[in-house]
């Protein structure tokens, strides 16, 4: 296997974008890749995106992007597994350099989700749950994560503070990130006290409605060596893996088994340990993601999470910085994109870009990306190389 | 949107909580499956699932999909049958805040919504307070 290097990322800003369409987002995003990774040619490309025909009517997105990227007639590939769809689109693009397939490879992700009303967004999010044992009851997305909070709660002794404060940490992080969506500071109180969506979750522990896209560059590392003028980061680990697709099916709805299984791939191939990691990017789709993301990943024990999160292990500075970037729930939840975002976090880290959210003398980066209620998780290993 | 045949395909689920129990392992699928996910073996038998359980965890859902915002808030659960089947379900007949993890419930055949502009009614099961 080639061992395979991140030579450009493109991030954007996100947000509510009327003025700009599915393709014109894609484009921006990819175009930033290509500008910082300083390529005059793409071998191929990859386009990960969850439902851009319930968002937009449109359907067949290799070929768009293709088109409106100037690069036909290479080979464009769309890549779906709900919100986990932009980190597997980098999976298939890495194994396709890994391979020696292809040299210089786009990976993309985007999605446009203001198209269309909250009840049409609500609708089109829904379709990665059982639509026939899940959605046909009524429950929604924030409603099968806090069964998940609660059982959490219970299980553990979890607190709606503890709830809160992934929150603050996020929004804290998101405040110094110029691209996020939402970049004011919260409070634990402004969390707990705002809307509630489905108890225990209020609109505050909830990712946003988001458009948005995010792009990076991947080669061989030998390639990179001679054409790449920033920092060299390397992938040393990928780890992809699924669940049952219904929540009420697993034997224990708060431990994210797709996600650990992932993970344990992920560090087996990078030969290290959670405790080698400097710093995560983990799929905080609403606050309870975060604190059972960050235990299947092996950052805090089983039943830890909120503790951990609680006493700022996870804030920039504290033993495992995560979800500096602002997290889905600062920086934005454009569904397709948010697994290529994670990855243009952690490369800026690696080489030190990332200005007042740096985190010091970073190494190696993780990325945890996942789709549903975690019916499937993606994980990576970057390191500075 | 469904089809009329998409609905009709789940009634011996939705109406008659339908499954099917592996031959090789004895785990019971609900709905139905064609291999089983345990074992492998592709032999099962029918069987109709309890129709008690507890509730292991619930929420209210009270920002709700468009077929449902006439209802809201309503409560969700996942129930764990007496014969270890997880299902999904509304729970009705008690205000949300009486409910409690561990609740014990029996399962009832119910109006789940109304489909599209003609209305058609689609049932399915719910939870209602055992005691
Ligand atoms: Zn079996």
């Amino acid at each position: 296997m080639v061992d395979v290097a991140v030579i450009g990322v493109g991030m954007m800003k996100w947000g509510e974008l009327w003025d700009k369409s599915l393709r014109a987002v894609f484009v921006e995003a990819a175009l930033n890749a290509i500008d910082d990774a300083g390529v005059d040619r793409i071998d191929s490309m990859y386009v990960g995106c969850m439902t851009s025909g319930l968002f937009t009517g449109q359907e067949h997105l290799g070929a768009l992007m293709a088109d409106y990227l100037g690069v036909c007639p290479i080979p464009a590939t769309r890549v779906e597994s709900a919100c986990a769809s932009g980190g597997i689109a980098f999976r298939q693009g890495l194994i396709e350099v890994a391979s020696g397939m292809s040299e210089i490879v786009l990976v993309g992700g985007v999605e446009k989700m203001t198209d269309v009303d909250g009840g049409g967004a609500t609708y089109a999010l829904s379709t990665a749950a059982d639509q026939e044992y899940e959605d046909y009851n009524g429950v929604t997305f924030p409603g099968l994560y806090a069964m998940m909070a609660r059982a959490h709660m219970e299980k553990y002794g979890t607190t709606r503070k503890q709830l809160s404060e992934v929150a603050v940490k996020n929004h804290d992080n998101g405040s110094k990130n110029p691209n996020a969506q939402f970049r004011m500071k919260l409070t634990v109180d402004k969390v707990a006290g705002s809307v509630m969506v489905a108890d225990p979750l209020t609109i505050l522990d909830c990712s946003p409605i988001t458009d948005g896209a995010a792009a990076a560059i991947i080669c061989p590392l030998e390639t990179a060596k001679k054409i790449s003028k920033k920092p060299l980061v390397r992938v040393t680990g990928s780890g992809q893996a699924t669940d049952t697709i219904a929540l009420h099916q697993r034997k224990d709805v708060t431990w994210l088994a797709a996600a650990e299984i992932a993970a344990e791939k992920a560090y087996k191939m990078a030969g290290v340990k959670p405790s080698d990691i400097d710093l995560a990017e983990v799929h905080d789709c609403f606050t309870i993601a975060e604190i059972c993301a960050i235990e299947a990943l092996g950052f805090a024990e089983k039943g830890k999470g909120g503790p951990v999160s609680e006493n700022g292990e996870t804030a920039i500075g504290g033993r495992i910085p995560i979800n500096t970037s602002g997290g889905l729930k600062s920086k934005g939840h454009p569904v397709g994109a948010t697994g290529v975002a994670q990855i243009c976090e952690i490369t800026e880290q690696l080489r030190g870009e990332s200005g007042e959210r740096q985190v010091k003398d970073a190494k190696r980066g993780l990325t945890q990306n996942m789709g549903g209620t975690c019916a499937s998780s993606v994980v990576h290993i970057l390191e500075v190389a | 949107m469904s089809t009329s045949a998409r609905y009709w395909r789940e009634i011996p689920q939705r109406y008659r909580y339908e499954a099917s129990k592996c031959k090789g392992c004895g785990a019971v699928w609900f709905p139905p499956r064609l291999i089983c996910a345990e074992c492998g073996k592709r032999e099962f038998e029918d069987v109709t699932l309890s129709n008690t359980g507890k509730v292991q965890t619930f929420t209210v859902i009270r920002v709700a999909p468009n077929e449902f915002c006439d209802e809201s808030p309503y409560a969700i659960g996942v129930v764990e049958l007496d014969d270890g089947v997880m299902i999904q379900c509304q729970i009705v007949d008690c205000l949300p805040e009486e409910i409690k993890t561990g609740m014990p419930v029996k399962i009832e055949f119910r109006k789940v919504k109304q489909e599209g502009q003609a209305g058609i009614i689609n049932y399915g099961y719910k939870a209602v307070p055992a005691a």
